[in-house]
């Protein structure tokens, strides 16, 4: 039978290969599923891997959605890194969005440029506030981060629902809940003619770099992770795990914040009930895929991107409800889970029980 | 007065939902393992149970069909978690994120299906009475079977020997494992359990108490429920008080409206879920409460020989 030993040591190799197999278990999957179906898998696959990078329109568009899934995670691998379970980026999304919103739309014909800085600020502020009520009923009532977070979302989505069917509907808009279109002057600044990737992008990247320098090479970054992998240790150092919390939940909730702000300002232009599109769950996924390493999480982002835009297009061209990127999210995750238990342990056969030890 | 008969009837409709899948998330607690896919699973369950009651006609069968697909979900976690030692939170969230995007995509040919009208139950002579019988008497059997459901569990778990076996491979894993227990098949056998109980509240929920199916319509109740066990102290009896509690918050929102009381609908439908933070907050701001009462070795695998 098979048995699994601990390895003396966490395996370098798997701890590559374990993400490339999940997906290779991921693909396999999906094809079985395309082929229960009666779809054609190769037409499915094309979907999925081939349809999002083959005209340079198309690999923009792969980037536009990779962008808020690479800025959510890179805050989530804080958090993850310290232990902390901050599940509800996608509230700290929707009340960024809602405050970039918010000040879009003070904007009026006169405005200068500059409101543009004003949109994102005020989408990372949203975001902070929002995950800083989960820090401080963690930290002040030790109340669970997973259920607070979560619970959030439900409310930051209420939040939105409120604003654009009330005040903030637009009076021009045939009572469709959405807010005016927000004015020119306070869209991203893209970065080339012909495409809609902006500058969003760029700040993600810079993002990732920033992080790698501080989890790698600052000794704040260390302090941070240390009570995430060993509390006993950190306290011990006198590294102080409620600033770690703070620290993790801020990040994240403004980098959730400013992915809202960049959403809201770029593709989707005014408020709407389809702001939150589950980039906050999904890059809870892109993170692990990832392995919270700043690198990892570019590729992972590009992949989830494939995901979504692989679902879009099997609902246009092959029938089959959206809904399978969900699917297919959630088995990468489900995979890759299961692949790293290959980073800690290997499979020995052992003739029976009573022949090994 | 009619009005107030109803709110409680419906109270505890909507507290029954939640009593059985806190029910089935606090055996998988008390025996040490966090299944924070309960969301997820019940949606799973929520969209097999309609779909066989659309093609049987039987809501029995809606319910096994929903508990089936809960008992599998969670057999999948439990192997992951107890076997492969896969961190439970990460695991319990794929769960949640792959049985929200399954249920939407199997269900998509059932948003526009419509349950039959089925006969109303009403327990004989006692739903004659006044108010009372309205309130309390005229409910699904499930109802009054979430509450026999406590009392076996308090049973199961205060009295049995196996049930003390339970509560002892979540409190301390290695002296059941010295004892010669197997504490990864009793653990395994748990999560089983518990996720047929949160299958069984996820078909209520499509076949029962809305009863059709819309994608994530079990909304944020199985999320609901895993606070509840906190909420309760991991007691099944405070579990069960606890959720009419909060059935009574999910239902208060429709009756405010019905009484004309000018507040945004969308607060009202936040309801359930800022009492849900706020509560949550108040019961665990006592950390050696919580510490005393919580399964000891809750959210840490166990592997033997080690």
């Amino acid at each position: 039978m098979l048995k699994l030993e601990m390895r003396p040591q966490a395996s370098r190799l798997w701890t590559y290969a374990s993400p490339v197999l999940a997906l290779v278990l991921t693909v396999l999957l999906g094809v079985a599923l395309f082929m229960a179906l009666g779809k054609d898998p190769v037409r499915g696959l094309q979907m999925f891997f081939w349809e999002p990078i083959k005209t340079s329109y198309a690999l923009g568009e792969l980037m536009v959605k990779a962008t808020p899934l690479l800025v959510i995670a890179l805050g989530l691998s804080v958090c993850f890194r310290s232990n902390v379970w901050n599940i509800g980026a996608e509230g700290q999304f929707v009340i960024g969005a809602v405050c970039a919103g918010g000040v879009a739309l003070l904007a009026d014909k006169d405005t200068g440029r500059w409101i543009v800085l004003a949109v994102l600020l005020a989408g990372v502020l949203g975001g902070m506030l929002w995950a800083g009520i989960t820090a401080l009923l963690r930290d002040r009532f030790n109340a669970s981060e997973i259920l607070v977070s979560l619970m959030l979302v439900y409310v930051a989505d209420m939040v939105l629902s409120y604003l654009v069917y009330g005040p903030w509907k637009d009076p021009a808009g045939f009572n469709f809940p959405q807010s005016k279109t927000f004015e020119a002057v306070t869209q991203i600044p893209r970065l080339m003619d012909g495409s809609r990737v902006s500058v969003g992008l760029l700040m993600a990247l810079v993002g990732a770099g920033f992080l790698w320098v501080f989890l790698f090479r600052t000794r704040a970054g260390f302090a941070q992770q240390v009570g995430g992998l060993a509390p006993a240790a950190a306290r011990y150092a006198g590294f102080s795990s409620r600033k770690a919390l703070w620290v993790a939940l801020l990040t994240s909730g403004g980098a959730a914040g400013l992915a809202g702000a960049l959403e809201v300002a770029g593709p989707i232009g005014q408020l709407t009930p389809y702001v939150p599109a589950g980039y906050g769950f999904a890059a809870i996924i892109v993170a692990f895929v990832g392995r919270l390493h700043p690198a990892g999480m570019v590729l992972s982002a590009v992949l989830m991107s494939m995901f979504y835009i692989g679902g879009e297009l099997a609902q246009s061209r092959l029938g089959l409800p959206k809904s399978i990127t969900g699917v297919f999210q959630g088995l990468l995750l489900f995979c890759l889970l299961a692949c790293d238990t290959l980073v800690a342990y290997r499979l020995r056969w052992v003739a029976s029980k009573k022949g090994g030890v | 007065m009619e009005s107030y008969a109803l709110l409680i009837a419906a109270t505890l409709n909507a507290g029954t939902v939640l009593a059985i899948a806190a029910l089935g998330l606090l055996i998988n607690e008390k025996a040490g393992v966090v299944n924070l896919g309960a969301e997820g699973l019940m949606l799973c369950a929520a969209i097999a149970g309609f779909a066989a009651v659309v093609h049987t006609g039987n809501d029995w069968l809606g319910f096994a069909a929903g508990m089936g697909a809960g008992a599998v979900l969670a057999a999948i976690f439990g192997v992951l978690v107890i076997w492969l030692g896969t961190n439970q939170y990460a695991t319990g969230l794929a769960l949640s994120l792959f049985g929200v995007g399954f249920s939407a995509f199997v269900g998509i040919g059932y948003v526009k299906e419509i349950l039959p009208d089925r006969p109303h139950f009403a327990v004989p002579y006692l739903a004659d009475i006044p108010l009372v019988g309205p309130a309390l008497f005229k409910q699904h059997p499930l109802v009054y079977g979430a509450m026999l459901l406590v009392l076996a569990l308090i049973w199961f778990l205060y009295r049995s020997r196996t049930g003390l076996v339970l509560r002892a491979v979540g409190e301390s894993p290695a002296s059941a494992h010295a004892l010669g227990y197997p504490v990864r098949r009793i653990r395994l056998a748990a999560v089983v359990a518990g996720g047929a109980l949160c299958g069984l509240a996820g078909a209520y929920i499509s076949v029962i108490y809305t009863p059709l199916w819309v994608e994530g319509m079990v909304a944020g109740k199985g999320w609901i429920a895993l606070a509840l066990t906190t909420f309760a102290t991991w007691r099944p009896a405070r579990v069960l008080l606890g959720a009419y509690l909060f059935g009574g918050v999910t239902m208060l929102q429709f009756h405010l409206q019905g009484v004309g009381v000018q507040v945004p609908s969308q607060l009202l439908t936040a309801l359930p879920y800022i009492a849900t933070i706020v509560v949550l907050a108040l019961i665990s701001r006592n950390p050696t409460w919580i510490r005393v009462n919580m399964p000891a070795s809750l959210g840490k695998p166990f592997y033997p020989g080690s």
